[in-house]
């Protein structure tokens, strides 16, 4: 007689839970585009982030809603983009071809350093130890973690920091995602001009501890015809999709860090 | 009030699910080499681990033991354990995206989780009611995110350290692991009663 009630209680527990999770599969069924597990496909799939979302699924999903353009994949290039253009039923648009840039200009000399760091030569480890060796919270280790990620030999280390060579670089935004300072952007190839600096801080504090910082004065903003260039958080940031590389900012700054970059 | 500041201090630091008990070690060193990623983990375990000892409990007090099926309580516990998480992931899928974004991915790993049945066998041997369950359950869970979080910082710094050969990865933190769990097992001499 037990073992009649153990198989009953367990076959209608097991039933009741079949029955619960089957409704609940229909009740709770989210319904998802077919086309972004086919954009998820014509996509690189390396969740890269170079798009500026947090993965290929991420984008995807963007994409199918029009947040995102159908050539936002700096990876994928034209024959991703004309693929996925082809799902949404709209007409492909080249994509802008990236190349990274290293927000800095701290070589060593320009700024101060804090420490003597003796480690392993990985910025990532440095950084575990008082933020890095610099007195700036947001400049360049200059150990290379980007060097040893990038897998087309396009970056070096000169003058403790990072130099991308523009010719190799492809743009895949790997080399960002490895730096723990987070001061390597992508902008777009053609871009003539960068700010070289990252430093949050404030002009006088920045002032102590680089010669090669941006300090906030707002001469670029006031210099730029087209509006491209603001101060915020007191640093100057170029808004390429405004700017015409005209080249005022960077004759106007003091202190020579909005720099032609492409050479 | 006294006896459940009791159940959770106990479950949290003098019976540590990990360093004290031993259950749940496979998550344990799985997730625990990115202190974001263990956070994760860790908010899935809390979740689900209160979830099931309150229908564990139910399950045992109002089924089992009415029909003096006690010793199926194993079978019983990891069937409702399985559909629950299944159950939940639906849930949360359809009506909290932002979270089964942040816990997705962890919580189909939680099904087979011993730690989560030891809860509620744990629950049931130790007499506890609806309420200390449920406490114990969640405490349990809160032990198991320290425990990897602690670990996780550990193991972030231990990458860029100068191990031997024959010991890097799992070797060296199975026995930073060991050493946690004695210091851990300092606390087994405090009595909260």
């Amino acid at each position: 007689m037990n073992i009649l009630y153990a198989v009953l209680c367990f076959a209608g527990l097991g039933v009741l839970f079949g029955v619960l999770l089957s409704v609940a599969s229909r009740v709770f069924e989210v319904k998802t585009d077919p086309r972004v597990d086919q954009i998820k496909e014509c996509l690189p799939g390396a969740n890269c982030g170079g798009c500026g979302f947090s993965g290929c699924g991420d984008l995807a999903e963007r994409i199918v809603k029009g947040e995102a353009k159908t050539n936002a994949c700096p990876v994928g290039g034209v024959e991703a983009a004309e693929k996925i253009a082809e799902i949404m039923g709209v007409e492909a648009e080249a994509p802008v071809r990236m190349r990274a840039q290293v927000m800095c200009s701290g070589v060593n000399g320009l700024a101060v350093k804090k420490y003597i760091y003796e480690g392993e030569a990985d910025c990532n480890a440095a950084v575990k130890l008082g933020c890095g060796d610099r007195m700036c919270p947001n400049g360049c280790v200059g150990l290379g973690s980007c060097v040893k990620h990038c897998r087309f030999g396009a970056i070096s280390v000169i003058d403790g920091v990072a130099v991308v060579d523009y010719e190799k670089c492809t743009g895949c935004g790997v080399c960002a995602s490895f730096c723990p300072k987070k001061i390597i952007k992508l902008v777009p190839f053609e871009a003539e001009y960068h700010v070289g600096c990252s430093s949050l801080d404030k002009g006088a504090v920045t002032r102590t501890y680089c010669d090669a910082g941006c300090i906030g004065c707002k001469l670029c903003e006031k210099a730029c015809e087209s509006g491209a260039i603001t101060v915020s958080d007191n640093v100057a940031k170029i808004d390429y999709t405004k700017c015409t590389d005209c080249g005022k900012c960077a004759e106007k700054c003091p202190k020579k860090i909005i720099k032609k970059g492409k050479k | 009030m006294a006896e459940i500041l009791v159940i959770m201090l106990a479950a949290i630091l003098t019976e540590n699910f990990i360093f004290i008990k031993f259950m749940g070690i496979c998550p344990f060193l799985g997730v625990s080499d990115k202190i974001d990623k263990s956070l994760g983990m860790g908010f899935a375990v809390i979740f689900v681990m209160t979830l099931s000892s309150a229908v564990t409990w139910v399950v045992y007090h109002f089924m089992l033991v009415p029909l003096g099926l006690e010793y199926l309580q194993t079978i019983a516990f990891i069937l409702v354990i399985a559909s629950l998480v299944q159950f939940i992931e639906m849930f949360l899928k359809k009506n909290v995206p932002a979270l089964y974004s942040s816990l997705g991915i962890f919580l189909p790993l939680i099904t087979t989780n011993c730690a989560v049945l030891g809860a509620a066998l744990l629950n049931i041997s130790n007499g506890y009611s609806f309420i200390e369950s449920v406490v114990f359950g969640f405490s349990a869970a809160v032990g198991f995110t320290l425990a990897v979080l602690i670990f996780a910082g550990i193991r972030e710094k231990l990458k860029y350290a100068d191990v031997p050969e024959s010991f890097k990865g799992t070797p060296i933190a199975l026995i930073t692991a060991g050493l946690i769990a004695m210091v851990f097992s300092g606390f087994s001499g405090i009595s909260f009663t």
